[in-house]
């Protein structure tokens, strides 16, 4: 069962250095215990495009979808079992990353 | 006939959460398990009467119920062949089926997850666990049966989508969770017996006695748990005093106030025993337990004068140390005014000014001070805002009748 950990910035906190390797260290963790799929951090909100292709010519917007105070910073993509174990890593994802995180199980009835 | 539906109604009440519980884990879906439950009491409803009520109807609503269950994923299937195989991801194959007591413990720990808001706890505990319908838990909560019946559908399915397991919190995350379990029923508790409802009953004696029921069980699945015990102690010295709390004009009846011969003496004796056997455990006491050794020692006296004031005061500083919030610093101001004085209790409710300006008791108990220390204007002006702030019908009755004796 995979999950979303969506990191949420609001734009007060500056990633620093000691952050960085203690996200790091978490990551290590998390391919140690095979809980690892995928993660990495987004640069900011104002260097997206949104991009509309079901015309007959794509539409390109300058900008983020949503202008919000909030926005997404990064994200993990995790595998556990079951939602405590999930619950358990989002909080821990959310101390060294220092942001409040959204966990979000990916749908799993797909065809 | 009435053999029968008194029959089926204990059933209701014994078994619908066992029932519940044991098709849960076995289809690892709370949804099927409660349609199928629900199946099966209304087979029992349909059948009983004719065909006499089973030598065993617990074992009787399972197979049935089990039945029930079978039936429906097999016309599922039909229909969609994923659902089987969401059923079969869902469930966690790596524990081993445990004894019934784990089966309801797993039930309520899922209902009472605390990545769920509390009133969906709340809601969904009082589904699966103990057997109300949805237009009753409406009916419980003033809202639309439409819109209760929504909230547990989306609990339902957010806790399939998920994958909020069917597990017993392992002991690191225990304390959190048991406490997750006890604020569902302990608001359930509430909600009876200082019912919010313009138009309700000021006590509503259906809820308090749910919730009660709830704390048995956890307390019959946690005989170890120090806060279940206090919390169920609590109820008990609470519900122990319900008769006497409202008079027969329909107007509340403050502690002090109260005909204690008409205390329930077999609720007290139960809840004096459970704080005793926390006092004996030696361990330090949480939240819930030292409400309800409080709670003890209200209902240890005869008469409000023979209330130990400095033993209600020691356990509220003891509170205060686990509760910042301000309504403790109130309750214990409270007491403060009856062991100390009552001008020293009024300055004590009066710092909290600030934080409590919007909270009935607040202005209740500076109403009743300076009512008592003779300032009759501004204790009028605090029972104006009292009553201003104040949903219940019996505590509006009450504190409009001191207002108008200021004369």
């Amino acid at each position: 069962m995979q999950y979303l950990v969506s990191v949420i910035d609001d734009g007060t906190e500056v990633a620093q250095a000691s952050e960085l390797a203690a996200v790091q260290a978490f990551n290590e963790r998390l391919r140690a215990q095979g809980h690892w799929v995928f993660a990495d951090g987004l640069a900011e909100p104002g260097t997206a495009t949104v991009v509309d292709g079901r015309g007959e010519e794509p539409v390109f917007s300058d900008g983020p979808f949503l202008e919000s105070k909030e926005f997404l910073g990064g994200f993990w993509i995790i595998e556990a079992p079951h939602f405590d174990v999930a619950l358990k890593l989002a909080a821990e994802a959310s101390k060294v990353c220092k942001r409040k995180v959204e966990l979000r199980p990916f749908s799993v009835l797909k065809e | 006939m009435t053999d029968v539906r008194r029959a089926i109604a204990q059933a209701q009440h014994e078994e619908w959460a066992r029932v519940v519980a044991r098709l849960a884990r076995r289809f690892g879906d709370l949804d099927l398990a409660e349609d199928a439950a629900a199946e099966a009491f209304a087979t029992a409803v349909a059948c009983w009467p004719a065909d006499g009520v089973p030598p065993d109807p617990g074992a009787w609503l399972s197979t049935t119920a089990n039945r029930k269950a079978i039936d429906r994923l097999r016309r599922e299937n039909k229909r969609e062949n994923k659902q089987q195989e969401a059923h079969l991801l869902y469930s966690v194959p790596s524990e081993p089926v445990g004894a019934l007591e784990d089966e309801q413990l797993r039930l309520i720990f899922t209902c009472c997850h605390p990545a769920l808001a509390l009133e969906t706890r709340v809601a969904l505990t009082l589904r699966m666990v103990g057997g109300l319908t949805v237009p009753e838990i409406a009916r419980a909560f003033l809202v639309q049966p439409d819109a209760m019946g929504q909230r547990i559908t989306r609990a339902k399915v957010k806790i399939r989508a998920a994958r909020i397991p069917y597990r017993v919190p392992d002991a690191e995350e225990l304390p959190a969770r048991v406490s997750s379990v006890l604020a569902v029923l302990f608001l359930v508790f509430n909600e009876g017996y200082l019912a919010t409802g313009a138009d309700t009953d000021p006590v509503r004696h259906e809820l308090t006695a749910e919730a009660i029921r709830l704390a048995r069980l956890l307390r019959g699945l946690m005989p170890e748990d120090g806060e279940v015990a206090g919390l169920l102690a609590l109820m008990l010295l609470t519900e122990a005093r319900r008769a006497a709390r409202v008079s027969a004009s329909g107007e509340l009846v403050p502690l002090a106030e109260q005909h204690r011969q008409a205390w329930d003496t077999a609720l007290m004796a139960e809840g004096h025993a459970l704080v005793r056997e926390r006092l004996a455990s030696g361990r330090a006491p949480g939240r819930y337990q030292i409400l309800a050794a409080i709670a003890a020692v209200h209902t240890s006296a005869r008469h409000v004068r023979d209330t130990a004031w400095w033993q209600v005061v020691a356990l509220y500083d003891q509170l205060v140390r686990l509760d910042s919030s301000p309504i403790v610093a109130l309750n214990r101001a409270i007491a403060v005014a009856e062991l100390e004085g009552l001008e020293l209790g009024l300055a004590t409710v009066e710092r909290l000014a600030d934080k409590l300006a919007g909270y009935h008791a607040y202005h209740a108990t500076r109403a009743d001070l300076l009512r008592r220390l003779g300032s009759r204007e501004e204790s009028r002006v605090a029972y104006d805002q009292a009553i201003e702030l104040t949903a219940n019908s019996a505590e509006r009755a009450y504190l409009t009748r001191r207002r108008e004796q200021l004369g």
